[in-house]
């Protein structure tokens, strides 16, 4: 027996009523003020605050227009690349809907990075939010196989080569690799059945886990609060006595939410940019060759993953085989993922703003960015792409030192972080936050 | 050891030709098209229909889609409409692709988004870059796609070019005759029967029948454009709303 009636919703007009009667019999009114009618959050956030609320938005468009797309789109070896040109030219507004959905898979990219970028200059992922990162990690490793999936759907000669190089990485793994690369595609070669089956784990399977995790994500955050460009903690301020909040604290609604819907108005138009006037954006985001169809008799020239994948590529190109495999650079490559799981325990600075952090943290965090981009921009390229060194350096490949040099410095970062964030000289934090 | 010899022969011609087939050293000329003009798309697709369709398909374009460059279904239908009946069918070719393989090596590619792939400055030069070379099948060869299986459509028009190529010993950019300095290559393509067409008239032709490829890669992309126009004029006028809408809001926290 509940202890005591519930009181009837105001303030809603004619949907009180409607609004009263369901609130009595599911906690409507309790689940939005938990989760952001009455969340409370430091009032200080700057620009890199936008891209949590801009990637749930792109998850739902990509959702929507995936919808849209599948209505359309035939999973199947002889038919993929006709449909996907029979949804550009003959679906109404079947391109429009292709094109938000391709854009999207890179804005996707693009904006989580910013958002993780944004946890490594405020220390977001510090204590008390470790388990709000781990499942940031989770979310951004799922989206990595989202992507994958996806991108073989189309069918084109990219689609079909990148999906062949990526599932043979597994066939490296020592005593069961070719059976296990063979398991995953469900043939010898990627056919109709590696078609099939990934296109069930693009639209299903990790489209439910990206929902699922997102849910978890948002649940820890509310949970422990957010932390704010100055990195201190809101809820240990006095609580004001006017309104009863932390004396930085303000309501997500509608401070936020009309912030955040600013927010994507603007995302919307730099999007719309792309969309509308250059959807394939040089061949970053739609590859020339994909306009080609998949033909397993022939191999091209020079296989690039899509841009969002290229720093870990990189990395899997920059260790050379051992005992003549190629397993150890899947292993870093897959060390470089992992990693990122066990970055909040790596970091031992007592504070976690940037702003208060160290010359050490800051040098190398810059260091880091440029790594992370250098890596990236390599991976785009094939590994002559500069040449040769002198016969004194021994006539290796430029890119390829650079590629290993980049490999050494990204892993330096994280594993020297316990080491240097400790000696590190930090600034007091202030005691309420800052305009900045 | 000959045998050896052949194969390192064979390994460095494939890796020469994928090397030139990459197009990297070719200097590309510029396409000149405009897929908004409709007289030049509606030239082109008529270039396509006598010349292309014979062997390339376009089997994901509609003929009805030609509808969109100012055609009507009477027109397309006495006009343009060789390999099918209906103007609602889809461009395919007459030949068969198992006879097409046993006839060129290799089936003529489907040319539905073939601009999307090569590029229209890759197929405006290769279209005039054919010459005669006794050594291959065809008796055609191209020096942006070298070897081609592809005889040269339109050598009508164009006429019959010869690859002269003239080796030049130069130092800090001057000839030299003495043998000494830096060796270049240089190859330049001269017609040596004249065609139907002068050389001028003959890049109109090239140049509209790759901007209507450009068109049949994307046929919508022209509305892509007006669309996206208005939807920013749309959303600069919302990010003005909703940047007052936030300031109203968070004028009281200052």
């Amino acid at each position: 027996m509940a202890a005591t009636e519930k009181q009837p919703v105001t303030g809603l007009g004619p949907l009180n009523g409607v609004v009263t009667w369901v609130d009595a019999r599911f906690p409507l009114i309790k689940l939005w003020e938990d989760q952001w009618g009455k969340y409370i959050a430091p009032k200080n956030f700057n620009f890199w605050y936008y891209f949590g609320s801009l990637a749930a938005f792109i998850l739902v468009l990509q959702i929507v227009t995936g919808i849209f797309l599948t209505m359309n789109y035939k999973p199947d070896a002889t038919q993929a690349f006709a449909s996907v040109e029979y949804i550009m030219r003959e679906v109404p507004l079947g391109w429009l809907i292709r094109y938000l959905h391709s854009t999207g898979a890179s804005a996707f990219f693009i904006v989580v990075y910013l958002h993780m970028f944004r946890s490594l200059l405020y220390g977001s992922h510090q204590k008390p939010r470790e388990l709000l990162w781990v499942f940031g990690v989770l979310i951004y490793l799922s989206l990595m196989g989202e992507a994958f999936f996806g991108y073989l759907l189309p069918w084109g000669q990219m689609s079909f080569w990148g999906a062949q190089v990526i599932v043979n990485l597994f066939s490296t793994v020592p005593f069961i690799g070719p059976d296990l690369s063979e398991w995953i595609r469900g043939d010898y070669v990627v056919s109709d059945a590696t078609l099939n089956r990934f296109f069930a784990f693009h639209v299903i399977a990790l489209p439910l886990v990206l929902v699922g995790l997102v849910a978890a994500h948002l649940t820890a955050l509310h949970e422990v609060g957010s932390n704010n460009p100055d990195g201190i903690e809101i809820k240990k301020q006095p609580k004001d006595p006017r309104t009863g909040l932390p004396l930085d604290g303000i309501y997500s609604h509608p401070y936020y939410t009309v912030k955040d819907i600013f927010g994507v108005v603007v995302f919307l138009f730099v999007f719309a940019v792309i969309a509308f006037f250059a959807p394939e954006v040089g061949g970053y985001f739609l590859e020339a060759n994909n306009f080609i169809p998949a033909d397993p008799l022939k191999t091209p020239l020079h296989i690039a993953p899509v841009w969002y994948f290229t720093p870990y590529y990189s990395i899997l190109r920059a260790v050379p085989p051992m005992f003549t495999s190629q397993f150890p650079g899947v292993a870093v490559m897959g060390a470089a993922t992992m990693i990122l799981f066990v970055l909040p325990w790596l970091d031992r600075s007592p504070v976690k703003s940037i702003r208060y952090k160290g010359p050490i943290y800051k040098f190398a965090l810059w260091v880091f960015v440029l790594t992370f981009l250098l890596l990236g921009y390599l991976g785009t390229e094939p590994t002559n792409v500069w040449g040769q060194t002198g016969a004194w350096l021994g006539n290796v490949e430029r890119a390829t030192v650079a590629a290993r040099i980049g490999t050494a410095l990204y892993f330096a970062f994280f594993l020297l972080m316990p080491w240097y964030t400790r000696i590190d000289k930090c600034l007091p934090e202030p005691q309420r936050v800052t305009w900045k | 050891m000959k045998k050896l010899s052949v194969v390192f022969a064979l390994v460095a011609a494939l890796v020469v030709t994928g090397a030139l087939a990459s197009g990297g050293d070719i200097k590309l000329d510029h396409a000149p098209g405009d897929v908004r003009d409709v007289a030049s798309l509606q030239a082109g697709a008529r270039t396509f229909v006598n010349y292309c369709l014979n062997c390339h398909s376009a089997s994901l374009m509609r003929y009805s889609g030609l509808r969109d460059i100012g055609l009507t279904d009477e027109q397309i239908k006495s006009n343009l409409l060789f390999t099918a009946d209906k103007v609602g069918e889809m461009m395919n070719t007459a030949m068969v692709r198992k006879d097409a393989k046993e006839w060129f090596g290799t089936a003529p590619p489907d040319l539905s988004v073939i601009a999307r792939a090569r590029g229209a400055d890759w197929l405006y030069t290769y279209l005039r870059s054919f010459y005669r070379d006794a050594s291959t099948a065809t008796g055609w060869n191209n020096t942006v796609f070298p070897r081609v299986a592809m005889p040269h459509a339109l050598w009508q028009l164009q006429g019959e070019q010869v690859l002269k190529e003239e080796i030049i010993k130069e130092v800090d950019g001057k000839d030299v005759s003495d043998g000494h300095g830096s060796v270049r290559k240089h190859s330049k393509l001269e017609i040596v029967t004249p065609g139907v067409l002068s050389a001028t008239q003959f890049d109109v032709v090239a140049g509209d029948l790759v901007n209507f490829l450009v068109w049949v890669g994307e046929p919508h992309q022209v509305l892509r454009k007006q669309v996206g126009f208005w939807v920013l004029i749309v959303l600069g006028i919302l990010i003005a709303l909703t940047w007052l809408l936030k300031s109203a809001f968070w004028k009281e926290l200052h």
